[in-house]
């Protein structure tokens, strides 16, 4: 397999070598705030930004694999951690660039109470992104068995393959309700939510890392650069992220 | 690795229920189709072999909203207590139904049209009714057609990712299929546990390919003897 993703990945560069292009692995929840910081990016620097949005288990399995991205956004900090140990990431470029928040969100207006006592009642689903790739699933676990709830509803829960699959599973009403990112349902004016308190989960304190693929791009660098500007932070916390 | 019985044994079951309501509806579609020409025929061959050239994606997309809560379909079950069809098993073996039904129709309509119109009208002299003549005369003759259909069914089913990434959820031991398992494991970087699931299904694969080329040379000799 490694050969075949090599090449694929090399095809890839080959077709974007022009200058001023940002490859970035966007982790599925940062989906909005991301298109809005790259469109600020292109009108202030006037490079472009290509971005992928994903799982965070799986970019980092990608990257491992050659995968082309110069910037890795993940939902965690224990990947960008560990790609920065195994020398895939590019030593001392790491930091926090959003702490999320978890909400339990139905497309239903009503539904969800504002203790999430709606866990204990009558629902056939429950989504959550997959605990195994994406931290916001990891998160939702943790607020279940904080609940006291985990064994009870465990064979309710659907998981997404990403917290975008969960947040879709939801929104067409298939699953009644989910635990999604505060941002995206932040401009969702239907529904109903519970945000969830900040005592029931890790915090899910979101990294950013430069890749080694990335290390000879000025656009890179300067993407991260504005990453933690004060115009991108204003559009991060709109989303509802915090920022520290 | 835990629960890796479980998705081996809900991708069999996916696997053996899709086979066995395939056959049983693909034979009256396969019938049909082999007894004349036209542009309804026509129409309906296209749509029969939509499966094969559509991403997985599509149909998974279509069939997320069709059994959907809000979908006009599911307000048909709702009076039964059923919601959504997506998520779960039943759901799964409707997809893979849509998903595989070329593979059943065409052995089973070539070999009905391989039997030719002679032994139909050997069987209409002997006063044997239509009716008759389809269960004394051709599903006998296309039996290697039905055998084919089933195999390739039943590894196709086994095989399948994007419909069941669509709709499934992932539920262990309910919608979490060999094929996701291996997504997932992967994604967990647990490589040891991908190699085992994918070589296993590789070696699958390749005896039910070996398996439909003997049989073909086998039936192929015994009709022809």
């Amino acid at each position: 397999m490694k050969p075949i993703l090599l090449s694929l990945a090399l095809l890839v560069c080959a077709g974007q070598a022009s200058a001023g292009d940002v490859q970035v692995a966007v982790a599925a929840n940062f989906t909005e705030p991301a298109k809005a910081i790259a469109a600020a990016f292109q009108k202030k620097t006037g490079h472009t930004v290509t971005q992928s949005f994903g799982p965070s288990g799986g970019f980092y399995s990608q990257i491992q694999h050659g995968a082309p991205f110069e910037v890795f956004l993940s939902a965690d900090a224990e990947r960008p951690t560990r790609l920065e140990a195994e020398g895939l990431g590019v030593k001392g470029t790491r930091f926090v660039y959003a702490f999320g928040t978890l909400v339990l969100w139905s497309a239903k207006p009503g539904f969800v109470d504002n203790q999430g006592a709606v866990l204990k009642g009558r629902y056939d689903h429950l989504a959550i992104a997959d605990p195994a790739a994406a931290p916001y699933g990891v998160a939702a676990v943790e607020t279940l068995k904080k609940l006291g709830l985990y064994d009870q509803v465990a064979p309710k829960i659907v998981k997404g393959t990403s917290i975008a699959q969960a947040y879709s599973f939801v929104s067409t009403g298939s699953a009644e309700l989910g635990f999604v990112a505060l941002s995206q349902v932040i401009n969702e004016k239907g529904g109903s939510r519970w945000v969830v308190p900040k005592t029931y989960y890790t915090p899910v304190d979101q990294q950013a890392i430069l890749l080694k693929p990335g290390v000879k791009d000025p656009a890179a660098k300067a993407y991260l650069d504005f990453l933690r500007s004060p115009p991108a932070i204003a559009i991060i916390k709109s989303y509802g992220y915090e920022v520290k | 690795m835990t629960g890796l019985g479980d998705a081996i044994i809900v991708t069999i079951n996916l696997a053996a229920v899709t086979t066995v309501c395939l056959v049983v509806l693909a034979t009256p579609l396969a019938w049909w189709l082999s007894r004349g020409h036209g542009l309804v025929r026509d129409v309906v061959t296209a749509v029969v072999a939509l499966p094969v050239v559509l991403p997985p994606t599509v149909l998974g997309f279509y069939l997320l909203v069709a059994m959907g809560p809000n979908s006009p379909l599911m307000v048909v079950l709702q009076p039964f207590g059923v919601r959504t069809l997506n998520f779960t098993f039943a759901g799964l073996v409707i997809g893979s139904i849509l998903y595989s039904l070329p593979f059943a129709v065409q052995p089973i309509r070539n070999a009905f049209e391989a039997i030719g119109a002679l032994p139909f009208e050997v069987a209409a002299t002997l006063r044997a009714s239509p009716w008759d003549a389809f269960w004394s005369v051709a599903l006998p003759q296309a039996r290697k057609g039905f055998l084919t259909a089933a195999l390739l069914v039943f590894a196709h089913t086994v095989g399948e990712f994007g419909v069941v990434l669509m709709i499934g959820g992932a539920i262990p031991g309910k919608t979490e299929v060999v094929s996701i398992r291996i997504f997932q494991l992967v994604e967990q970087l647990n490589f040891a546990g991908a190699h085992w699931l994918a070589g296993g299904l590789l070696v699958f694969a390749f005896v039910v390919l070996l398996a439909l080329l003997v049989i073909e040379r086998r039936i192929g000799r015994a009709v022809r003897d």
